[in-house]
């Protein structure tokens, strides 16, 4: 990254440079529109309301659960998926790869299709121990691993696959067994991108809100996250919501200048 | 490379396509002939009025040659914001007239009109799991309710029928719009919700519906307006005239609303 930074000290010739210009533009704007258009007066007001705080502290508690559990089945599976020469690996990436690119809608109708009152899996559920998924917390976090993990899945099956495996097998011939090699070469060697991943899928399950509506439903306190309070308000006090907007945006800058600094850090390493 | 530049050219040609046909939907039938309606008119409609707008925009475009009604289905209040955010929008016809009151008060709209009454109605799933009979039943814990957004017109009357029969109900999900409701009974993931009387009989059977007493129940009226940001005023009037016609309220009337 870095390196690639320092060779174009020129100035890029007009082709690039117009719409170039034209993209920052196109990303930069709609955020200028959020922040001149904002109820600044309002701000505090709406920031402390009950419907705020719980709706932020919904996110930030869901957010975190969802990570957790990410980190907890995606980094053996993006272990499993760069190591064993199983034969349906391809199949398997894929299979990955699509809470990816489906629209978190979709995803939230398999959910509700899958794990709902009347699902192939819920149903069960429902029947042997009362357990109903939609219009609960965990129905939220549920929502959230779909749509977040695969960020982490991937990035850290990158960063696995990429990995010099002779240092592994050098620690092998030393004595370190497989827990061991894991614990303390494979996984200091990847932590860079396993904080970038982790950062990543926080982020994205943050921001998580069509599989939420649709798996999870949405009532205060309850299911509500910000991204729903902020559609919700929408319906009602354009203003509010518009301030929500501006809290998630200021978590996902947070977020991504942590990224950043983990990024530069990978950068200059390498 | 070459092949990928035709792309480009392709993708390039299909976007100028694409951005001249979505100027023609909007401007043009304001230098022609102001005798009948013709020309393209977009119609922001109440998220209730799916199937009887549908039907109302097909025979009005069969009665007038030479226009297209193209409908923006979804909650009334999150489409008044659209238009008062000038939204390209002819017409707008409202399940709630405090949502059309802020489009007229903002400049936006103006002499509403009320075409049609709808009353609420309780929907059950087809198979339903816990025992639904009256509004009354809703009070039951173990009864699962989905009602509407508080700001939602829906909504708004959903909670005006909890309080005149004074009944204390937690719904477990409050949806962006009617229809969201309407899926979650269709699902089976919840055991009640509170729709309008023409949800459930546009579902065709996929929902039961539990009638509410008139006494007991609450109704919402309808109205429609011409916007002022129209750029083809002649044929949103000629809409708003087919829906208050006989033809219109016909439509209305076998979709379940009553008459205002």
């Amino acid at each position: 990254m870095s390196r690639a930074r320092g060779r174009a000290t020129t100035a890029p010739p007009w082709p690039v440079a117009v719409p170039a210009t034209l993209a920052v533009l196109f990303l930069a704007l709609p955020l200028v529109g959020l922040l001149v258009r904002a109820p600044w007066g309002r701000l505090w007001e709406v920031l402390t309301s009950p419907t705020s705080l719980s709706a932020l502290r919904l996110s930030l508690v869901t957010g975190a659960a969802s990570t957790a559990i990410a980190l907890v089945l995606g980094v053996p599976l993006a272990w499993w998926m760069a190591r064993s020469a199983m034969r349906g690996r391809s199949f398997l990436r894929a299979l990955v790869t699509v809470p990816l690119v489906l629209p978190p809608v979709v995803g939230g109708i398999a959910l509700l299709l899958a794990f709902g009152r009347r699902g192939v899996v819920g149903q069960y559920l429902w029947d042997w121990f009362g357990v109903q998924l939609p219009f609960s917390t965990p129905g939220v976090v549920v929502a959230q691993v779909f749509v977040a993990m695969p960020f982490l899945i991937i990035t850290v099956e990158g960063a696995l696959r990429g990995l010099d495996g002779r240092l592994e097998e050098a620690a092998s011939t030393l004595g370190a067994g497989r827990l061991q090699v894991f614990r303390q070469v494979t996984l200091p060697l990847v932590a860079p991108s396993l904080i970038a991943g982790t950062v990543l899928t926080f982020a994205r399950a943050l921001g998580e809100f069509g599989a939420t509506i649709t798996f999870a439903g949405n009532l205060e306190g309850v299911t509500q996250t910000l991204p729903l309070a902020v559609y919700t308000g929408l319906e009602g006090d354009p203003a509010e919501a518009v301030v929500l907007s501006l809290l998630l945006l200021a978590v996902s800058v947070l977020v991504l200048v942590a990224l950043r600094d983990r990024w530069l850090r990978t950068g200059a390493s390498a | 490379m070459r092949s990928r530049l035709a792309t480009a050219a392709l993708l390039a040609a299909a976007a100028l396509g694409l951005a001249a046909c979505g100027g023609s939907t909007s401007g043009a039938p304001t230098t022609s002939a102001p005798a009948g309606p013709t020309g393209t008119i977009t119609v922001f409609a109440a998220a209730s009025l799916t199937e009887s707008f549908t039907e109302i925009g097909q025979q009005f475009e069969a009665a007038n040659p030479g226009t297209k009604v193209v409908f923006s289905f979804g909650p009334s209040s999150g489409l008044a914001t659209q238009i008062t955010e000038k939204a390209p929008a002819d017409v707008f016809a409202s399940a709630s007239t405090k949502t059309m009151q802020t489009v007229v008060d903002a400049g936006d709209a103006a002499g509403p009109s009320t075409f049609a009454v709808n009353t609420m109605i309780i929907a059950t799933p087809a198979e339903p799991s816990e025992a639904v009979t009256s509004l009354q039943d809703l009070t039951n814990p173990d009864v699962k309710t989905a009602v509407c957004a508080a700001d939602v017109p829906c909504g708004v009357a959903a909670d005006a029928l909890f309080e005149k029969n004074k009944l204390a109900v937690t719904p477990v999900t409050r949806e962006v719009d009617v229809k969201a409701v309407l899926s979650k009974v269709q699902l089976g993931e919840v055991d009640a919700g509170i729709v309008y009387v023409t949800d459930v009989k546009g579902s065709g059977g996929a929902v039961n519906g539990i009638e509410i007493p008139a006494d007991e129940n609450v109704t919402t009226d309808y109205p429609i307006a011409t916007l002022t940001g129209s750029a083809n005023s002649v044929t949103a009037q000629a809409f708003v005239d087919f829906v208050l016609s006989a033809a219109g309220q016909k439509v209305l009337a076998d979709a379940g609303f009553s008459a205002p």
